[in-house]
């Protein structure tokens, strides 16, 4: 186990890259903690499963360098790192049966006999598939093959740390809730530090203590999941974590007031002068539909009821607004002005969050 | 669901059986018609029965052009299977100009026309005109395809293995392909080792392709006749006659038509026979691991 650092760290696939778009993974720096569960969140392709594989030694970073414990791991390869990796889709193989798939990794490291015995049994008797030790991993279905690629993750306990990259896309929804908590309770029971890729926020904010948010080959914020849903360090952050995610209305900003379409709205505090694109985001969680004449007109487009809450769509002046209300709030027909919770405002200046 | 019974939908297959019937029965007929006549000329026939069938499954000539043609098999499979697996491994993996070039390469002497690949060879191999012939002689090694069994036995069957391991290479080439990179990384963190890596995942997502390779090099040696011929005609003496180039002498050369006819009766059952057991024996042990 080991403290990772992420150091001046970029990346990019083509040989000579020269805009910033060349970067699959832009210039990062960061460390991760020995023994945390991590999961890092973001839309395909925003360059999560390059940080993976960087941190794996799959790949060799462009440029910057990888520290375990303080020492220098940037040219080792992933066998000397000694890190495990799940990946998206199951891997096994196919000819052996359970129990040498999950022995493989220890036998290749030579260990004794009597321990990976044990260990195998302890493994599968963690992940529930003890009953198919001696089956042949062919042909069995694609949640068991995965939770063997699973359970070879888990193997050896000596590991720096286990990466799971989206390991849950091929599970049933409901074996995905299953999995899940064993994971977090293999996490508790083992100690490794973990780092979990996904673009499902849900599992992201219940498997994680802290959540990296990547967009665009950036990381734009590490947190916890209440970090993350109160004040989102970026736009990007607000809209893609929530569902709906957050409002993001274009505003003006003049100490402790937001002008947002010719409507002020009050703020809970004074702010710098601004320049750039100024943004008031806030979440649908935060939006009261009312009836009172002195809040801010609305036009409301449809309200669905998904049955633990209702969501309002409407119209504010040209920008969409969301608005999420408890299940027994009564709409009525004259509410057509909404308010905003003022604490909950945020402020962003060229899409990044600006601090009172 | 009632199914509907219309027994009119035989007609549908009779195309296929007309076309069957004239590309492959019809002439498959004749020839079975002269394994069981004999003639003494003037297109008179009469009825021998099974005569000729039981001359030619005990002639010592067809033994051992079967025992040729079996060790022939056999050497060409130990040699080009592994060949071209070892090859199709060491194939750049990532698809580049490098690549391609590879692949052309490889691919090269499967484009060249069998008789022409015999005449290469047979020039190559000159020990008066040809580089292989010549240099060899040169350098004091007494070789001579032409009068030496052994010599003519290295000739043919290293002329076979330039022809035909690209094709192995490129059936591997394509198995190896289809694996995802995943497996490979998850050989990597597993710390297996090269041989590991190839046994317990390059060589059980080849499996299909394999059967395919060895069931069509072994169908194509066993029947082979072109490049031997122009090379060295069977000789010397009777040493590269395999069955095909002694079937051809039976029924050109002597004209025989009848044993002619009952030898490649007997010829096609074997090559059916021994294909059939490959490939059930390959399927048998790819069931056995499923269970």
């Amino acid at each position: 186990m080991a403290k990772i650092t992420l150091s001046n760290l970029a990346h990019s696939y083509t040989t000579n890259p020269v805009s910033d778009q060349d970067f699959a993974l832009k210039t990062l720096n960061h460390e991760w903690d020995d023994g945390a569960a991590y999961a890092l969140l973001g839309p395909s392709g925003c360059g999560k499963s390059t940080l993976l594989n960087i941190i794996s030694g799959l790949l060799t970073p462009s440029q910057g360098r990888i520290l375990f414990d303080d020492q220098d791991v940037t040219n080792y390869d992933t066998a000397t790192r000694n890190i495990a990796q799940v990946f998206q889709f199951p891997v096994v193989y196919d000819t052996m049966t359970v129990a040498e798939n999950l022995s493989f990794p220890l036998k290749n490291r030579k260990l004794p006999a009597d321990y990976v015995n044990q260990r195998v049994r302890d493994i599968a008797e963690m992940i529930g598939i003890e009953s198919l030790l001696n089956h042949r991993a062919r042909g069995l279905t694609a949640d068991t093959q995965q939770k063997i690629s699973l359970g070879r993750g888990m193997v050896r306990e000596d590991v720096n740390a286990i990466l799971f990259d989206e390991p849950l896309t091929v599970i049933d929804p409901q074996m995905k809730w299953q999995l899940r908590s064993q994971l977090k309770a293999l996490h508790s029971q083992l100690g490794h530090t973990m780092i979990y890729v996904t673009h499902d926020q849900t599992e992201a904010l219940t498997f994680a203590d802290k959540v990296v948010v990547m967009s665009d080959g950036e990381v734009v914020q590490i947190g916890t999941p209440q970090e993350l849903f109160e004040k989102p360090a970026h736009t990007f952050v607000g809209y893609f974590i929530g569902s709906p995610g957050m409002n993001i209305l274009p505003a003006d900003i003049v100490g402790n007031t937001a002008m947002i379409c010719g409507q002020k709205v009050p703020l809970d505090a004074s702010y710098r002068a601004l320049n750039g694109e100024l943004a008031l985001g806030i979440r649908p969680e935060f939006i009261t539909l009312t009836n009172n004449p002195d809040d801010l007109p609305v036009t409301v487009l449809s309200i669905e009821d998904i049955g633990r809450h209702k969501i309002i769509r409407t119209d504010f002046f040209g920008n969409e607004l969301n608005i999420v209300s408890a299940q027994d709030h009564d709409i009525q027909e004259d509410m057509k002005f909404v308010t905003f919770d003022r604490r909950r405002i945020n402020i962003y200046e060229n899409d990044w969050l600006v601090t009172p | 669901m009632k199914k509907t019974v219309n027994q009119k939908a035989w007609f549908m297959v009779l195309p296929v059986l007309l076309l069957v019937a004239f590309s492959a029965v019809i002439p498959l007929m004749t020839v079975v018609n002269y394994s069981v006549q004999d003639t003494f000329g003037n297109n008179e026939f009469f009825w021998v029965g099974l005569e000729w069938f039981e001359e030619i499954i005990q002639s010592e000539r067809m033994h051992d052009a079967l025992i040729r043609q079996i060790l022939f098999s056999s050497i060409i499979l130990i040699i080009e299977i592994p060949l071209g697996i070892f090859i199709a491994l060491h194939m750049p993996k990532k698809n580049s100009l490098w690549t391609s070039l590879c692949l052309v390469l490889i691919a090269l002497p499967l484009l060249i026309p069998w008789n022409v690949v015999g005449t290469i060879w047979q020039i190559f191999s000159r020990i008066d005109i040809g580089l292989l012939g010549y240099s060899l002689d040169a350098i004091g090694v007494d070789y001579n395809y032409t009068q030496n069994a052994v010599d003519a036995w290295i000739t043919i069957i290293i002329m076979d293995v330039w022809h035909w391991t690209s094709l192995v290479v490129l059936l591997c080439y394509a198995g190896l392909q289809s694996i995802p990179d995943a497996y490979y990384q998850a050989a990597k963190i597993d710390q297996a080792s090269r041989w590991n890596t190839f046994r317990y995942i390059e060589l059980p997502k080849m499996k299909g392709v394999l059967l395919i390779a060895i069931l069509l090099r072994f169908m194509d040696s066993f029947m082979i006749y072109t490049e031997p011929f122009v090379v060295t005609g069977g000789g010397p003496g009777n040493a590269t006659t395999f069955l095909s180039i002694d079937l051809v002498k039976m029924a050109i050369g002597q004209f025989d038509l009848g044993p002619a006819a009952a030898f490649s009766l007997i010829y096609f059952l074997v090559i059916l026979l021994i294909s059939w057991v490959f490939y059930t024996a390959m399927i048998h042990t790819d069931e056995e691991n499923q269970s």
